[in-house]
């Protein structure tokens, strides 16, 4: 069975769990103690990726590090239907990738602000949310040209893909880093659509979509 | 913002930092009622705190013979902690830490943007339970809380809400099923709770799950959290993985409170969010005078 080596507060992990929940994919996690035992800068765990980063996923003998990456293993291989990376779309694939490296700069500055703000990261947190907001407004208004076009998701399609995976948990997460996400309506808009995708799954600060979310509101506007 | 001027609060311990993360003779930086502090612990292991000091910048190795001037330190329940004022009797007591079958651990010091009194009240909250820790610690349509019991106790100076009974389809990670739990919560310390709820191993005993809050400022805290469980079959990352799971659904919540500071004020809020334990809390806060991260009640 598919092993990935997880943590259960990192939006890269959750990217997995996240596809391979939509996917109808079975995967065994094992719990990497990332904060405070640091277990990804262990002796055990460098052998596996000498990066010291989480996530890792092993399957069938391929051991792969960086969850874009490992987003598009995952989709190649599972997803018979090629919604979610057409491999025989090279304009597509190359749509896709572009925003896969988006994905990896919301990481480099909302994850890292959040990083900051809950585990006390010496980071530059105004240089992170600043990135953060520069990110977010070009993400808002692609989002907002598509929805003129009458498409939900990030690349042109009727279906998600995994540019829409990879982007979405430093999105939905970034409040805990200090970033307001309330002048960006196309992307609040997007995050809800993503919620609704069949097979979402919440991590710890993500809410679902629908009356269980419309409750919390009201419970902390009381 | 100006520091705390608050005596009651000044003159309490305050936890600062899990001695498991602190690295001997390297110095770690920290913020406590405003304050810019620094600590480690020395070659044997005694804890030393002290105001931040350009000589010994963070992450810097140092002799601690070399710090002359130290504030006041505790070590309990596997943290440092420290006091500004002068400090009070002894720290609370948890006497189950030191039954010998207990598993310690420190399972997070996260930083959450509110003040320690709304987390505290979070945390004392069973009310939150189906919706926020939904299929762990809740489940819908087990909505209801149920009556219990709230008072302060004669013995010590600190809040007792006893007969908490809450249904929870994963009350931890020793759990089997669902069951109807039973919690005590005790209110020790303006900023400190420790709940006490019967143990999945075993029913006749009770895990205990202690939150020390680090006031960063009025509106900011470190939340440290310390397991004291009955668990033989987990190992402690698959323990610590529980608790920060739980913790992670509270912080989006507690960050959202509006204001971050606690209302004392009885009419301030709805009466759905005041329920007994936190009414019992506001008024123990009131009645010794607290203005730190509070709004105080108009008189
Ligand atoms: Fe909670």
């Amino acid at each position: 069975m598919i092993k990935l080596y997880d943590y259960e507060l990192s939006g890269n992990c959750y990217k997995l769990r996240l596809l391979m929940n939509m996917l109808g994919v079975d995967y065994e996690a094992v719990p990497v103690d990332f904060y405070p035992g640091r277990e990804h800068k262990s002796d055990w765990f460098l052998k596996i990726n000498p990066l010291g980063q989480l996530p890792v996923l092993v399957d069938d003998g391929v051991v792969l590090r960086d969850a874009q990456a490992i987003l598009v293993y995952l989709a190649a291989k599972y997803d018979p239907s090629g919604n979610w990376y057409p491999v025989d779309d090279p304009a597509k694939l190359g749509d896709i990738s572009q925003w896969l490296a988006f994905a990896d700069g919301i990481t480099s500055t909302a994850s890292a602000a959040r990083l900051h703000e809950g585990l006390f990261y010496d980071f530059d947190i105004d240089a992170c949310r600043a990135g953060a907001h520069r990110l977010f407004r070009i993400l808002d208004e692609h989002l907002w040209f598509a929805e003129k076009q009458d498409r939900d998701w990030i690349c042109p399609g009727a279906h998600p893909t995994i540019a829409d995976i990879a982007c979405f948990p430093y999105v939905i997460l970034s409040e805990e880093g200090g970033i307001s996400r309330q002048d960006y309506p196309a992307i609040r808009r997007w995050c809800d659509r993503v919620k609704r995708i069949q097979g979402f799954i919440v991590m710890s600060g993500v809410f679902p979509a629908g009356p269980a979310g419309g409750r919390l509101n009201a419970l902390s506007a009381a | 913002m100006t520091g705390c001027t608050d005596p009651t609060i000044l003159n309490l311990w305050f936890a600062i930092g899990a001695e498991q993360e602190t690295t001997p003779c390297i110095v770690s930086d920290t913020v406590l009622l405003e304050e810019d502090l620094s600590f480690t612990l020395d070659r044997v292991g005694q804890p030393l705190v002290w105001r931040r000091d350009a000589r010994w910048p963070a992450g810097s190795v140092i002799d601690t013979s070399d710090v002359s001037v130290t504030l006041p330190v505790k070590q309990a329940y596997g943290y440092i902690w420290t006091c500004l004022g002068q400090p009070s009797a002894d720290i609370f007591p948890i006497e189950e830490y030191d039954e010998p079958d207990r598993r310690n651990l420190n399972a997070a010091s996260i930083g959450v943007n509110v003040s320690g009194p709304r987390a505290i009240e979070n945390f004392l909250d069973m009310g939150h339970f189906p919706y926020v820790h939904t299929d762990i610690l809740g489940v819908q349509p087990h909505t209801e809380v149920k009556e219990y019991d709230v008072e302060i106790s004669e013995s010590r100076d600190e809040i007792v809400a006893t007969r908490c009974r809450f249904f929870q389809p994963m009350a931890s990670t020793a759990s089997t099923g669902g069951a109807d739990v039973e919690y005590v919560y005790r209110v020790p310390h303006p900023y400190c709770s420790v709940l006490y709820k019967s143990s999945g191993q075993n029913p006749q005993r009770m895990d205990v799950i202690a939150l020390f809050l680090q006031p960063v400022n009025q509106e900011r805290v470190r939340a440290h959290m310390l397991l004291s469980m009955l668990d033989e079959a987990n190992d402690e990352r698959v323990m610590r993985r529980f608790q920060q799971t739980i913790f992670g659904q509270d912080k989006p919540i507690l960050e959202n409170q509006y204001p971050k500071k606690l209302p004392l004020d009885p009419r301030a809020e709805t009466p759905i969010r005041a329920d007994k334990s936190a009414v019992a809390y506001r008024r123990w806060l009131s009645s010794k005078g607290v203005t730190y991260g509070v709004i105080p009640a108009a008189n």
